[in-house]
């Protein structure tokens, strides 16, 4: 174990040197980047691809006869493989590219349950879930009546998967639930509520954006039918995301952005759709940003990401156990490390979560403070907002130091 | 000790953030409630503005915030107790124009204790936190002046 951390932290070390950012200060200090959970950092080889392709390759795609638009349609289209790989499908237009997790679930929303669910059908969501897989669900229970239940959380912050049974029945049609909670840190066990779905007949969605960045996908080994996530979580730029569904279940959505790129034909009275994935994908798409995708996928895969990030999962437990020693300290999420993810959530008694991340911020450390887009889930646990700190594959015991030391800071001014 | 955040965190915005002033429920009288959020953080705040004719009577307030916004209704209330809302609409206004003018360093002598906020204007991500309060009397003016 001590060896095959030694190992992780020289290897941690040097891919440090691809991240710029890591480089600078702030207010003076070196950047402790402990807010990976809202959004990672990227390598220079991402960012150094947008000037490549602008400079070299770039022009429309599925549009010209011309050179530039054949090797830009070519460069886009190859990342879909590449995605498609990173998660395990074999069907490369099963890849359709959206702008990030949020459009994705409100694809699935929009674009199927909207014409294959009807009144009275049930949607079952688990009571982690950020607000991206609550409020689209809401939205369309307004629109047609769709009956919205939830998978408890017990107060140790696992689900409760002995509802499991009683909540999820004949009515349901889809079971959306993350992999991992954003808020919590709890990793949820998938396999029993994707087998309990099945067996009624549901299909499940999987909200892989706080898991995809940090362990190997498989949605042939999960069973999933539908997974999201987005790029800017694992490396690669803002603005990309992808949405998984089996083919089958693909033919069921009716578009739900129209305009070019997107038809067969269009006369002045109708339009016909065009093939899947195109069909979804609607209007001149983030064409750099889905090449630079490509690049971060690369990234990962060459240096052993899932490796990396076990040892961004012993800096967070590392800090987690130094902060639960403080008696004015109360840290949110499942006590078993192996039940949770690398990131956690603190509420420091009499101290507000947004006065916390200032003081942090003025040593260097940023961290995110605030609701994480969880407000029920935090209002479960009688908390309004906490304080979180995320790590991933940069991150090194000198981030955990550096944030320790600042959490004394707090202590001084405040308590 | 960093000298940008004792700015910040000045004395005086830690001792109401410590113990805020006029908080507290009002129920009795003629009361104006008005809830405020703040999207960014969750934070709350209910404003309860008691008035009798053309003065504020009382004003109090119940939620919670962080540092910056709990010192800020502290000490909002405090000013508006006795004044007449012509008054209380001016000095939102001074609030609102010292706030968002980097280079209007002296607030109204009018506006007490409000120097205390000159720090705030650094961190621009904490400017709505100390306007969170003034939000809700605005919107408790309004509702009084209409």
């Amino acid at each position: 174990m001590k060896f095959k951390l030694d190992k992780l932290a020289s290897n941690v070390k040097a891919i440090r040197q691809d991240f710029p950012i890591l480089d600078r200060e702030v207010n003076g200090k070196r950047l402790a980047y402990l807010d990976n959970a809202a959004s990672s950092q990227r390598p220079v080889s991402v960012i150094n691809k947008f000037n490549e392709i602008y400079s070299n390759n770039y022009s429309n795609v599925h549009r010209g006869v011309h050179t530039l638009s054949m090797e830009s349609t070519e460069l886009y289209e190859n990342v879909r493989k590449k995605i498609a790989n990173f998660i395990n499908v074999d069907d490369q237009n099963e890849i359709i590219y959206t702008k990030g997790t949020t459009e994705s679930i409100n694809i699935v929303a929009r674009g199927w349950a909207k014409y294959n669910l009807k009144k009275g059908d049930k949607v079952v969501l688990s009571e982690v879930e950020h607000h991206a897989n609550l409020v689209p669900w809401f939205m369309l229970r307004d629109e047609i009546g769709i009956i919205i239940e939830f998978i408890p959380v017990l107060d140790d912050f696992n689900l409760d998967l002995d509802s499991l049974e009683k909540i999820i029945d004949k009515k349901t049609r889809l079971v959306a639930v993350s992999q991992i909670s954003n808020s919590l840190g709890t990793i949820i066990p998938l396999n029993q509520i994707i087998e309990t779905a099945h067996s009624n007949g549901a299909l499940v969605l999987i909200d892989a954006a706080q898991s995809a960045p940090h362990q190997k996908i498989d949605v042939k080994d999960l069973g999933a039918d539908f997974l999201v996530f987005s790029a800017h979580k694992l490396l690669g730029p803002n603005g990309v995301g992808v949405l998984w569904a089996k083919m089958d279940i693909l033919e069921q959505f009716k578009p739900f952005i129209g305009g070019g790129d997107m038809i067969s034909k269009v006369t002045f009275e109708n339009a016909t759709w065009n093939e899947i994935p195109y069909r979804f994908e609607a209007g001149t798409p983030n064409i750099t940003g889905v090449i630079a995708f490509g690049e971060a996928i690369d990234y990962l895969n060459n240096n052993n990401y899932v490796e990396l990030c076990q040892y961004a999962h012993y800096l967070s437990e590392f800090a987690r156990k130094e902060l639960s020693a403080l008696s004015y300290i109360e840290i949110l999420g499942p006590s078993d490390p192996s039940l949770r993810s690398s990131l956690f959530s603190f509420d420091i008694k009499g101290v507000h979560p947004h006065d916390v991340a200032q003081i942090l911020d003025s040593a260097g450390v940023a961290i995110r403070a605030g609701h994480h887009c969880a407000q029920p889930t935090l209002n479960r646990f009688g908390f309004s907002s906490t304080a979180r700190a995320s790590f991933y594959l940069y991150n090194d015991m000198n981030d955990v130091e550096q944030f320790i030391e600042s959490i004394d800071l707090v202590e001084k001014r405040f308590l | 000790m960093d000298a940008s955040l004792d700015d910040l965190y000045r004395e005086i915005i830690l001792d109401h953030n410590r113990n805020p002033r006029n908080y507290g429920a009002l129920n009795e009288g003629n009361i104006v409630e008005i809830e405020e959020f703040n999207p960014l953080c969750g934070d709350k705040i209910v404003l309860y503005l008691q008035s009798d004719k053309e003065i504020i009577v009382n004003v109090h307030f119940t939620g919670e915030g962080c540092s910056i916004s709990q010192a800020s209704a502290s000490i909002m209330t405090d000013l508006m107790i006795g004044k007449k809302i012509n008054e209380a609409d001016e000095l939102l206004d001074k609030f609102r124009l010292y706030m968002t003018d980097l280079n209007n360093s002296e607030p109204d002598v009018n506006l007490g204790d409000i120097d205390a906020f000159q720090g705030v204007k650094k961190f621009p991500a904490r400017v709505k936190c100390a306007g969170l309060a003034w939000n809700s009397l605005g919107k408790a003016l309004q509702e009084l002046n209409s």
